[in-house]
């Protein structure tokens, strides 16, 4: 029990018991809770008794005598009042003095409305929004082409001094983004062309034209599929450890560290990043096109019965001098769409860990839909091209 | 007899090789502040995360209101652990919440049965307490000064209304005017809500205006003693420490008053 509750004559006496802290909340709230007020003019409160009376449950308590007052009954202490309950109405009464002075025909206004008339945020209406996300978008634009901008030109700019453009630091890259991402296109290469020479198979099978699934694999891996998988899958791994990497490196102010010691951030961390991803994408493409072909003629040889040696000549006539560069030339672009996403995002990391993850998964997002996007382009390009 | 609020008897920890408490004995009393001193790399924030519940030392005990934590683990823990609050060095507040959502974190986490409308009150009352103005309360971490950061995390420490509080470096990062400043509150809101403040510090104003007793790290024991007395003990480092040339002026005030 933390609370007796007395009739007297004029009304009701309290006489809190026990420890009345935070932790104990459930107790003494519902006690007082469940306190009988109806008609009492009067209400003693001894807290004498008390073993522990913290800010939560001295709280407690200055709400339960100003709710009394409002009901007309007069709350006096045996005693003095508790310490904590001045220090409570100390920090509260000026706020709502304040609140009472300012809105003064309105009841005393308590924290609870001070904290729901601070500034929070609005909600737009339908024109604000679209102007708003406008503006974003345009400046969003423009941030990446100034982006773009600062990069070619720290790059270019490094040409001359080959030392400048660190190699160390792109030897690194070009192993993280590309040695050890090696397995994953590999096995995704594989299983994809798997799919295509199956899927294909069973249709071609209804026109007795089997061969001709070697046909679709080797130009479908070579000029589309193996260049686009292996970009999407490095999106995913090398985009979203760019922008984490420098994220929290912005977090961390390692990046205003570098600035402070002379160096470069572009110069040290994007171009390293850009060029080390523009070499290796182009090499991870090339083993997911012969992969590819592997896959191509596993499922050739074990389900079309097409042997080995007749695979192979029909792929040589299957493909123009064209087709394996028309895959290979997109990857160097592919590589610094999805690196200058990463980076880009990453330097835009400011404040909170929150942001890392929300740019994080705008430069993924950002750099696979860049991919398919110049992928098409380059589509429209190499039709009036005529390859 | 006074009880101790925080008794460690015969903390040991080791990394591999490298020794950082070996049979370290600490004793917190009620309702004083205490100091933890202790040049870099002796194991202060090794002995606060083990004091946490963070880290489990090799051997020794550490009670806490009585309670082993060095034992318990689960639900048990867990409830020792809603009995103080903790300021990290560098804040950690949670950057996705405003101020009031962090002070309320430790409340929605404990308190399941006070309403939302009693929680935004009682985390005003932590967050004015602590004298942040009104405004704060709807700011993220990000949005706040060095010294609103470390007062925010010293209103969260308090939303459960703990009577230990452990203060990691509360001054650091601050300027002389702002730290000043934050002991007075610290010792405000100690004498009035009765607090048991034990605080690692290398601020030697804030070990003089604040700390009844002074606890150093030397030779991976504890040398506890008051801090009229400390500054006398024989130790070199302790010497060192409380004598040199940053100390000197110090001293003198404080044996001058």
């Amino acid at each position: 029990m933390v609370l007796e509750v007395r009739t007297t004559e004029q009304g009701i006496a309290l006489d809190l018991t026990g420890e009345w802290r935070a932790l104990a909340y459930r107790q003494f709230d519902s006690a007082l809770a469940a306190v009988d007020m109806a008609g009492a003019r009067h209400i003693e409160i001894a807290t004498a008794r008390l073993a522990a009376l913290d800010l939560t449950g001295a709280w407690r308590l200055r709400e339960f005598v100003l709710q009394a007052q409002k009901m007309g009954a007069q709350v006096t202490f045996a005693g003095t009042p508790p310490d904590q309950l001045r220090l409570v109405d100390e920090t509260l009464r000026p706020i709502e003095a304040a609140a009472a002075a300012a809105a003064a025909p309105r009841p005393v206004k308590d924290l609870r409305t001070e904290l729901e008339e601070l500034p929070g945020e609005t909600e737009d209406a339908t024109l604000t929004f679209i102007g708003r996300r406008t503006v974003t978008l345009w400046r969003d634009l423009s941030a990446a082409l100034a982006f773009l901008g600062r990069v070619s030109a720290t790059g270019l700019g490094a040409l001359p001094r080959p030392r400048s453009l660190r190699p160390t630091s792109i030897t690194r890259h070009v192993y993280d983004t590309g040695i050890t991402a090696i397995p994953i296109v590999a096995l995704i290469a594989f299983l994809i062309s798997v799919i295509v020479a199956y899927m294909s198979a069973q249709q071609l099978r209804n026109y007795g034209a089997e061969i001709f699934v070697v046909d679709l694999v080797t130009i479908g891996v070579l000029r589309e599929l193996g260049v686009l998988l292996t970009s999407i899958i490095v999106a995913g791994r090398s985009g979203s450890a760019f922008a984490a990497e420098i994220g929290s490196m912005k977090l961390n102010e390692e990046v205003d560290a570098l600035q402070a010691t002379g160096v470069d951030p572009f110069e040290a961390l994007v171009v390293p990043r850009v060029i080390g991803l523009v070499i290796s994408l182009p090499l991870l493409t090339v083993i997911a096109d012969l992969v590819g072909l592997v896959g191509g003629a596993v499922l050739c040889a074990s389900l079309l019965h097409i042997p080995l040696d007749e695979y192979v000549s029909r792929v040589s006539q299957a493909i123009s001098p064209t087709t394996f560069w028309v895959g290979i030339v997109k990857a160097p672009v592919f590589a610094a769409l999805i690196a200058m996403a990463g980076t880009h995002r990453g330097m835009q990391v400011s404040g909170s860990s929150r942001e890392l993850g929300r740019l994080t998964t705008v430069a993924v997002v950002q750099a696979i839909f860049l991919v398919i996007l110049a992928d098409a382009l380059f589509a429209v390009l190499f039709l009036e091209m005529g390859v | 007899m006074i009880y101790p609020v925080l008794e460690v008897r015969g903390l040991v920890n080791r990394f591999g090789s490298q020794v950082v408490h070996d049979g370290l004995d600490m004793d917190v009393r009620e309702d004083e502040v205490f100091g933890i001193v202790g040049g870099s790399g002796t194991g202060k924030s090794v002995l606060l995360r083990s004091v946490l519940g963070l880290q489990r030392p090799q051997a020794g005990t550490i009670r806490i209101e009585g309670h082993d934590i060095t034992q318990l683990s689960g639900a048990a823990l867990r409830a020792v652990k809603a009995r103080y609050g903790v300021t990290f060095q560098q804040g950690a507040l949670y950057s996705a919440l405003t101020v009031l959502q962090n002070v309320q974190l430790p409340m929605v986490e404990y308190l399941e049965e006070l309403s939302e409308c009693a929680r935004d009150e009682l985390a005003m009352l932590k967050i004015r307490l602590v004298g942040l103005p009104a405004e704060a309360a709807r700011k993220y971490p990000a949005e706040l000064s060095g010294g609103m950061i470390k007062r925010a995390a010293l209103a969260r420490a308090l939303a459960l209304d703990p009577r230990l509080l452990f203060l990691d470096e509360p001054t650091s990062g601050l300027d002389p005017i702002s730290a000043a400043e934050f002991d007075e509150l610290m010792l405000y809101l100690q004498k009035q809500l009765r607090l048991t403040v034990v605080m690692i510090t290398h601020d030697l104003d804030s070990i003089f205006r604040t700390c009844n007793r002074v606890g150093v790290i030397v030779d991976h024991k504890m040398e506890t003693d008051t801090l009229e007395r400390i500054v006398d003990h024989p130790n070199p480092w302790i010497q060192a420490y409380f004598h040199g040339e940053r100390a000197g002026i110090r001293l003198k005030v404080a044996h001058g008053a």
